[in-house]
């Protein structure tokens, strides 16, 4: 880049307070009126939308500066108080200073030697050490001082100074006006207040009495013209015209000589103002209301809070280049793209510089105009003017187009994008992906990134930011890309894999299936494996999947059945793939891929064999439905036996109870005993249904297909379906009867059966009872409650955690430190690894000496 | 062999050579094998390695933060059927994070030495010893004289048997934890308490009543439940409360495997580097009870973090957050107000060196690709053409 770029870079910032002098040396205007505008509407020269503190309105210009709006960032003004007022927010420290210091002479309470050796202290902590510690030693200074009723130097009785809030100071019950209570302050010598952790040059005790207050330029309030002409001020400019008013009624009114106790009652009035200006949110201070009756935001509170500024403007910013909308799934996508609807794509642009080389292909885009894709929507100038292109400015941005131009061409397939889903609570809820240009109005997403964003379809909506600057682009594209977050920094585990269908799918292909030598090249060319090998005249499903392994691909894995999965020169041997080869966390095919053959690869066979799984459903077909939850006579009489059994079982329980020949688990009651038996003996029948119609279901019924192969759902789900639902657990126990003794009216009091009680015999295909039905509704809801009580709190856990630990990085000595170069550990984590590089947070010892042993290595 | 893994020492983990070691005497590899090992696995341990600049911080937070969306809120655990409750789950981990003084439900895992370990009988006569059992527990009523304003407590005689406490221990006892009463035992199972102060109210007396309740007769202090568990082939007891102080002066007791869960007591007892420990111990009992998957080194860090000044620092804005340097960062999460107030009048230097400050002045900020400066100088030949200009 040729242009003179001037970059300058923030060193520090030095918080001080503001003293007169200051406020005066960069005010540009005295403001002496309260009025805003005369009556042609034109801001009045002395108020408070004076041109001279920057201009609001297009069309003027500033008196100072002479820039237009946007131009101009405003000046401040002031005024001048008629009598000085207490600045809020220093009230305490006022009153720190006072009680600290003599009466009569200003000085500190202190013998000279021991204030000596305070102040060298406080002065080195300043100096060397953080501000935190200057402050606890200030603190012990106050706390030292607070008894001594003597000045020891001019031997002056103290009286103790107490405060009235908000901000009346009183001795002996005397009222210490502002102007006294300045007085004081100012005769504080420079020495004694680095004892009060005052630092003189900054913050001058006197100043937090405020004798001249800064007016905030217009610009930081500007007041907005609504649609019937009538102009609304903002909050700020209504306090502010507030305290000017009562100011200028205070001068009149000392001028004209009146009355002591008038002057009073305008004098507190002004001091009203002015706490509230700076804070309209305090205890004790009733607040500025506007007429609606709601309060002013004033200083304070444009600060404060999440709204505020620093959380809402300073720490998170709006972006430009940017979208959002509507996400759908997409399986033919490949898995580092997204797919951008067109209209999207027309409106985010890249900027691309024209030079020799390109300006006929940047032309192109131009002569397509913005409405036309591929096309371009502006064209900077060398002098940095931004030219919208449009039908008639077409020819002659075409005429004058040399290099040095910049233009903002639409997007194209494989330009970078970073996509992002909130709450973006890890890395992974950002990443880089390369566009793909689609018809439609929803960005597209392979399914297999779902987990890294949590995404679902439902009516997720997700953000789309396009980097415009080369490094921009080239970091998010090394740093952000699908592939590099393939692991999960948590666990040291895969976040990115096939889910769902794709598993499934191969679940059912690795099985059993066996396909012509037609249909293998058929679901293979539908995936886009294109150089296919030689392929037999018919082959397994084992077989088809190995097509898409490195040859030299070597690996023993286990299934979700506990069988192993034998991976012998790139070829599936032994077992079936399912979640524990190609799913989430426990990926363990997909992450050996990656150790092996890197990212890159990892990515692309995790790609194939999503697509294939897919492929060989969209074959056979696959679907579930309510025929998935029959159960054979036979197996539906033994559950029943089942039930009628467990059921026997409580009662036994219940009567054994009675006959107290129950003993009781050590560290509980016998009839916690009893409770914690029949909960085991009911949750335990369950488990036996399942374990039946995992046994006794056909093995081709889609819906155990999907939870034998653990793409979704489990076999509970199927047990709670067809057979039955269950005990419904409250808080860890069964429903509790209450003080009427029974859990609803229907049963008898004090029925401790398993049925009066939560159980739920019947399943959802079968129907539950109104009884049943509202046992579950009622754990239903307490699992709702919790969500909605779970998620604030380890929201704010997160924020807590994130805030704390923000500026903890791993230094060039390997050293964990802190910003302020403390050493928090060593070696990270011990042994310095980095979790999204290891296998699990280790390295796998044992695999490394099986393969060693196997002859892989070496 | 031994020798040839100790050339590694240094360059290899001490945890991975202890199973290099470890795996490579039970698959009987050969001396060459195992040097293959060795450089297999300093290669991997290489690639492995955490880059500089690494913002190890955010990703500890992120992989706190992540899972703990999907912790449970309420709950209570007995793993098994026979333990003391526990609470876990998300409070717990707030409370850990918090570094809460005392948390919900202290209690302690008591190991036992060998000698006594394997034995239920013994273990539950330790037990017993270790529970702390008040006059209330003993007694069947309390009567208030209000005659000779005195209570009288009849004691269960069978119970005291079965703890083995003898009217004498209960008498001194009792005397020890109320102080200013006389108390008297008399033969018919009954003791007798008195306050030593002149007859004042009515509800002075009720309320030594219920003082009496709660008297101190035997045990430790502090621990109101204790069940002993099978764990693996050792017993180990389970307490519900808390003082690991007088637990580890019980003669029986492993000293060296008394487990609080309360982090202050036992950096108090033990010192900063247990009280670290203690919350790795805790936070991971959290997280496995949760069916989570988060590394231990992150659990390792935020303990590292809470402890490296030597005090327990909680996640907080009282805590590690009111430590930084910088005023902006400490602005911008909590207390606005206060921390500009108060750094204005220290006249406080933000020298921007973390990274909201950055952030806010669109900066780039201190960690990974923002961490390095160029060090090259522009070219001479640049810099003439560049005076030429002007």
């Amino acid at each position: 880049m040729s242009e003179d770029y001037v970059y300058k870079k923030i060193k520090s910032i030095i918080f001080s307070f503001m003293s007169p002098k200051n406020i005066k040396k960069m005010a540009t205007a005295k403001i002496v009126t309260s009025e805003l505008y005369d009556k042609e509407g034109y801001p009045v020269d002395g108020g408070l939308m004076d041109t001279r503190l920057g201009v609001i309105d297009p069309g003027f210009r500033c008196k100072i500066c002479g820039g237009k709006l946007k131009e101009c960032m405003g000046h401040f003004g002031y005024i001048e108080l008629a009598r000085p007022v207490i600045h809020i927010n220093y009230v305490k420290k006022i009153l720190d200073t006072l009680r600290c210091t003599c009466v009569t002479c200003g000085r500190i309470l202190l013998d000279d030697e021991i204030a000596k050796k305070y102040r060298e202290e406080i002065k080195e902590a300043l100096a060397k050490e953080t501000a935190e510690l200057a402050r606890l030693k200030v603190r012990k200074v106050i706390e030292m001082i607070k008894g001594i009723k003597k000045c020891p130097h001019c031997k002056e009785k103290q009286y103790s100074v107490k405060i009235e809030k908000p901000t009346t100071f009183t001795e002996n019950d005397k009222r210490l006006s502002p102007i006294e209570v300045r007085a004081r302050l100012e005769r504080v010598p420079d020495e004694d207040i680095y004892l009060l952790g005052l630092v003189p040059e900054h913050a001058r005790p006197e100043w937090m009495v405020l004798t001249i207050l800064p007016i905030p330029p217009v610009t930081m309030r500007p007041s907005i013209t609504l649609e019937t002409g009538e102009r609304s001020e903002d909050d700020l400019t209504h306090k502010l015209g507030d305290i000017v008013r009562i100011n200028q009624r205070l001068f009149e009114n000392i001028n004209a000589g009146a009355p002591e106790i008038i002057i009073e009652d305008l004098w507190d009035l002004l001091q009203y103002h002015v706490t509230t200006y700076f804070d309209n949110d305090l205890a004790q201070v009733p607040p500025t209301r506007h007429r609606s009756g709601q309060p002013l935001k004033t200083l304070a509170e444009r600060i404060k809070s999440k709204e505020g500024r620093f959380r809402h403007n300073l720490a998170g910013k709006r972006v430009n280049f940017s979208g959002r909308t509507v996400i759908s799934p997409d399986p033919k996508i490949e898995l580092e793209e997204v797919g951008v609807p067109l209209i999207v794509a027309m409106e985010l642009t890249i900027p691309e510089k024209v030079n020799e080389w390109n300006i006929d292909w940047l032309k192109a885009f131009i002569k397509n105009g913005p409405h036309t894709y591929p096309g371009a929507n502006y064209v900077i100038t060398p002098d940095n003017k931004k030219k919208k292109i449009t039908n008639e400015t077409k020819e002659p941005i075409l005429a004058e187009l040399t290099p040095g131009y910049t233009v903002e061409r639409h997007l194209l397939d494989g330009d970078i994008s970073i996509f992002n889903r909130q709450p973006s609570l890890h890395r992974m809820s950002i990443m880089c992906h390369k566009v793909k240009v689609l018809p439609g109005k929803s960005f597209r997403l392979n399914p297999s990134v779902c987990t890294p964003y949590n995404a679902d379809f439902d009516g997720d909506e997700m953000n789309i930011h396009i980097p415009q600057t080369e490094e921009a682009r080239t970091e998010a594209e090394a740093l952000m890309a699908v592939r590099s977050q393939f692991i999960t920094p948590k666990s040291g585990y895969n976040i990115i894999s096939a889910i769902q269908d794709s598993i499934s799918g191969n679940y059912i292909l690795t099985k059993e299936s066996e396909y012509t030598k037609e249909e293998v090249a058929q679901l293979l060319i539908s995936i886009g494996v294109e150089d296919l090998p030689t392929l037999k005249n018919r082959m397994n499903g084992k077989e088809i999947f190995s097509l898409l392994l490195p040859k030299d691909f070597s690996f023993i894995g286990t299934g979700k059945d506990g069988k192993s999965v034998v991976f012998r020169n790139g070829k599936l041997e032994e077992g079936i793939i399912d979640v524990n080869s190609i799913g989430v966390g426990t990926g363990d095919l997909l992450r050996n891929l990656h150790n092996y053959y890197g990212q890159e690869k990892a990515i692309e066979i995790l790609n194939n064999i999503a697509k294939l799984g897919i492929a060989v459903l969209l074959k056979d077909g696959f679907s579930t439905g309510i025929a998935d939850t029959d159960l054979p006579a036979e197996t539906w009489q033994q559950v029943q036996d089942l039930l009628k059994k467990a059921e026997a079982k409580g009662f036994q329980l219940l009567d054994d109870f009675k006959n107290k020949e129950i003993e009781a688990f050590p560290g509980r009651t016998v009839q916690e005993t009893v409770e914690l038996r029949i909960m085991e003996a009911l949750n335990k029948v369950r488990d036996q249904i399942g374990n039946l119609i995992s046994d006794q279901i056909d093995e081709t019924n889609h819906s155990i297909i999907m939870a034998k192969s653990g793409a979704r759902g489990k076999i509970l789900n199927v047990t709670m379906m067809s057979a039955c639902v269950g005990q419904q657990a409250l808080r860890g126990k069964r429903i509790e009867i209450g003080y009427r003794g029974r859990t609803l009216s229907l049963f008898k009091k004090g029925d401790l059966s398993p049925l009066a009680r939560g159980f739920i015999a019947r399943g959802y295909k079968q129907g539950l009872t109104p009884q049943e039905f509202f046992f579950g509704a009622m754990t239903g809801r307490d699992s709702l409650m919790d969500t909605a009580l779970r998620t604030p709190k380890s929201g704010y856990l997160y924020r807590r955690l994130a805030n704390a630990l923000q500026d903890l990085k791993i230094e060039y000595d390997n050293t964990v430190r802190d910003a302020n170069e403390n050493i928090v550990q060593f070696k990270y984590g011990d042994d310095g690894i980095d979790v999204s590089r290891s296998h699990g947070g280790t390295i796998n010892v044992k695999k490394i000496i099986k393969e060693v042993k196997g002859g892989i290595h070496g | 062999m031994d020798d040839l893994i100790k050339e590694y020492e240094g360059i290899i983990p001490g945890k991975l050579l202890e199973d290099i070691k470890r795996e490579s005497k039970e698959q009987s590899l050969i001396k060459k094998q195992v040097k293959i090992v060795l450089d297999k696995v300093k290669e991997e341990y290489e690639n492995a390695k955490i880059d500089p600049g690494e913002a190890i911080g955010i990703i500890t937070a992120e992989s706190f933060g992540e899972p703990s969306t999907q912790m449970v809120l309420r709950t209570f655990h007995f793993a098994g059927v026979a333990e003391v409750n526990v609470t876990l789950g998300l409070p717990r981990l707030i409370e850990i994070f918090d570094a809460r003084k005392i948390p919900e439900t202290p209690s302690m895992e008591i190991h036992l030495k060998s000698e006594y370990k394997n034995d239920p009988k013994q273990v539950r006569k330790i037990a017993s010893l270790i529970k702390e059992t008040k006059l209330e527990d003993i007694s069947r009523e309390f009567t208030v004289n209000l005659v000779k304003s005195s209570i009288e407590v009849s004691l269960d005689r069978e119970l005291m048997r079965e703890l083995s406490i003898t009217p004498t221990l209960l008498v001194d006892s009792v005397q020890n934890s109320l102080k200013t009463v006389s108390v008297k035992y008399k033969d018919d199972d009954a003791l007798v308490i008195k306050s030593k102060s002149p007859e004042g109210e009515l509800s002075d007396i009720y309320r030594l009543k219920e003082k009496a309740k709660n008297a101190h007769v035997k045990g430790i202090k502090g621990v109101t439940q204790v069940v002993p568990v099978k764990t693996g082939n050792e017993y180990v007891i389970q307490t519900a409360g808390s003082n690991v102080r007088e637990v580890m002066e019980i003669k029986e007791v492993d000293v060296e495997n008394v487990l609080s869960n309360n982090i202050f007591e036992t950096a108090e007892v033990l010192g900063i580097e247990a009280a670290k420990e203690t919350i790795i111990r805790e936070a991971v009992k959290v997280i496995e009870n949760q069916g989570l998957d988060i590394d231990i080194r992150h659990i390792m860090f935020i303990a590292d973090v809470m402890t490296a000044t030597g005090n327990i620092k909680g996640i907080t804005r009282a805590g590690i957050t009111s430590e930084k340097e910088s005023v902006l960062a400490r602005a911008s999460f909590e207390t606005p107000i206060k921390h500009i107030i108060n750094a204005s009048i220290i006249g406080e230097v933000d020298s921007l060196n973390s990274v909201v400050e950055n952030v806010m002045v669109n900066q780039a900020v201190p960690l990974g690709t923002g961490l390095p400066g160029l060090l090259a100088k522009m070219s001479a030949k640049l810099e003439k053409e560049d005076k030429k200009k002007k």
